[in-house]
């Protein structure tokens, strides 16, 4: 199978059930609400080591948002609804209660409940008010720059991380250039995330080591360095690699961000340098979700 | 027959009427005959509905009640669950007492004690209502504790008094002691009059007055004029059901707040809209 000349592996993305969650973040302006989205989605590109994954899932616009400001829907995974309620706290706590003129809504109903403003309330040492306005129950946490209104509680959903795929390419700049085009077209998809700077990766890992103690290191047999060092999965002519990492609400709205994103990323053809399509998996073993991707783009 | 279960007066009463055993999830599966058999209690007589009232169409959940100029029709809809009741005219006393859900809709006044005690639910008054809206009954603990009462025209006096939680909204003006003893909750209050020493009591919940009142106790301090985001919830949660708290929010979101009162513990707000 190949588009516009570029192979598609016959091969799947494996995938591993997550807990779900998501909150609007509003504030005065776009800006100052991105800005609090970006400072809460820090750090969170892997589980592995940051506790859970999050991401902006897109700007809101005044119309879609509770309170009528403009705002950001912000996903965050993490491996169970415990570490999930731990990040949310200490997230929410320290970069949308801090931002100017931030309020903080559920974006999610259903599932397991986490708390939200259940728990920051206490910030307002004996002077939050609660308002139950709609069946919904916000806090007014009095702050120096007036009120952070807070939701009560958020909701839950069994979401999806670590859809993948690897975009194969003859140069650093041809992967580049094909995978930012992938990243633009997978930012429009709703309901997921790509938690990696800038919606990628370049440093995929294998699991295990050499060293003792660490479970995870660099993916050799992707590394074009090191083609004649290493079993390599790479034809003589792939000079570089880089991986986008997905997570999603459910199993297809990964299917839609793959989809959206491996056409995308074959667009240049293999006249712009792009060779093959992959993607990550532990041979199925791992994870409960695999994304075919000869089949995805039938 | 088909539609909208109506219950029509024929003629307006010289005593005061219980409505209250004409409930939609009570007259469901009865048919006419069923229905015109069941006694209500005015004053110390049993009158069955269909002396009184034209019953006709079948759908009990759609209830409607023609007064015929009536505003002797008390408790009506009292601990409804589910449901809707429209009265086409005045409603009398105790409108909606204990309402548990469902919706009552009033296209004319309804007398004291609308919405007392209730506790989820929806009750919307295109009139007037009179004292203690939304309040509790002499003796209670607690007034409305949850759902939704919209008084389209002025109220009375002691509108929320003891409120518990839930929102109270009054187009109009309201009279004395607005929110008195609430322990909770939110009245709204929209006209151009308020009367004198709101919040008379109350330990929380917040009093959003467009106008401010006739006096105000002592026992309120003056916070300041602030900006209250809180205040853009307020349209959405009312689901589009009152224009007039719309343009409210779009006007000004800067309040002068008052707490207090500092004789019940001073948690509650007076919120006063300023120009």
């Amino acid at each position: 199978m190949n588009i516009n000349g570029v192979t598609i592996e016959d091969t799947f993305a494996e995938a591993f059930g997550m807990t779900a969650t998501r909150v609007v973040i509003t504030a005065n302006s776009a800006d100052w609400a991105r800005n609090a989205a970006v400072s809460m989605t820090g750090f969170a590109t892997s589980v592995i080591a940051c506790g859970c994954e999050a991401g902006i899932e897109r700007m809101l616009a005044p119309e879609e948002t509770p309170d009528g400001r403009p705002g950001v829907s912000v996903l965050i995974f993490a491996m169970s609804t415990k570490d999930l309620q731990k990040q949310l706290r200490d997230r929410v706590g320290q970069c949308v209660l801090t931002a100017a003129g931030s309020a903080c809504f559920a974006g999610l109903e259903g599932g397991e409940t986490l708390k939200l403003g259940a728990m920051l309330r206490y910030f307002g040492d004996g002077f939050q008010i609660a308002k139950k306005f709609g069946g919904r129950r916000y806090w007014r946490i009095p702050v120096m720059d007036g009120e952070f209104v807070c939701e009560d509680t958020v909701g839950t959903a069994n979401g999806v991380g670590g859809g993948n795929f690897l975009v194969l390419a003859a140069s650093r700049a041809a992967a580049l250039a094909a995978t930012e085009r992938a990243v633009a077209a997978m930012r429009q998809v709703p309901n997921i995330i790509l938690p990696f700077p800038g919606g990628m990766v370049r440093s995929g890992s294998k699991i295990g080591s050499k060293y003792k103690g660490l479970i995870a290191s660099t993916n050799d047999a992707y590394c074009p360095t090191l083609k004649g060092q290493t079993a390599t999965a790479l034809p003589p002519e792939v000079e570089s690699v880089l991986e986008v990492v997905i997570d999603g609400l459910t199993a297809e709205d990964i299917r839609a961000a793959m989809r959206a994103g491996i056409r995308a990323a074959c667009e240049p053809g293999a006249a712009g340098g792009v060779l093959r399509i992959s993607a990550g998996n532990y041979g199925g073993k791992l994870g409960k979700f695999l994304f075919p991707l000869r089949e995805l783009l039938a | 027959m088909t539609g909208a279960l109506t219950l029509a007066l024929r003629e307006p009463l010289r005593q005061r009427l219980d409505l209250s055993p004409l409930l939609p999830e009570r007259l469901a599966g009865l048919d006419a005959t069923a229905i015109a058999a069941i006694e209500l209690t005015s004053g110390n007589r049993r009158i069955a509905v269909g002396d009184l009232f034209a019953v006709s169409g079948d759908n009990a959940a759609e209830l409607v009640i023609r007064n015929a100029g009536s505003t002797a029709l008390d408790f009506v809809g009292r601990g409804m669950s589910t449901g809707r009741i429209t009265v086409e005219g005045n409603a009398g006393a105790y409108l909606g007492l204990g309402l548990m859900g469902g919706h009552i809709h009033v296209r004319g006044d309804a007398g004291p004690f609308a919405g007392a005690d209730m506790r989820r639910g929806v009750i919307e008054i295109d009139g007037g209502a009179g004292d203690f809206a939304g309040g509790a009954l002499p003796g209670e603990m607690r007034g409305m504790s949850g759902g939704l009462l919209i008084v389209r025209g002025d109220a009375g006096d002691r509108a929320g008094d003891r409120m518990r939680r839930g929102l109270l909204v009054i187009e109009g003006s309201v009279g004395a002691y607005a929110g008195s003893r609430m322990i909770a909750g939110t009245v709204v209050a929209l006209g151009g009059a308020v009367g004198p020493y709101p919040g008379f009591g109350m330990r929380r919940g917040s009093l959003i007055l467009a106008q401010a009142p006739q006096r105000l106790l002592p026992t309120f301090a003056d916070g300041g004029r602030h900006e209250l985001g809180f205040l853009r919830l307020l349209p959405r949660a009312l689901g589009g059901r009152s224009t007039h708290v719309a343009e409210f929010v779009a006007r000004s979101l800067r309040m002068r707040r008052f707490t207090g009162d500092a004789a019940a513990g001073g948690k509650g707000e007076i919120l006063i809209q300023e120009a």
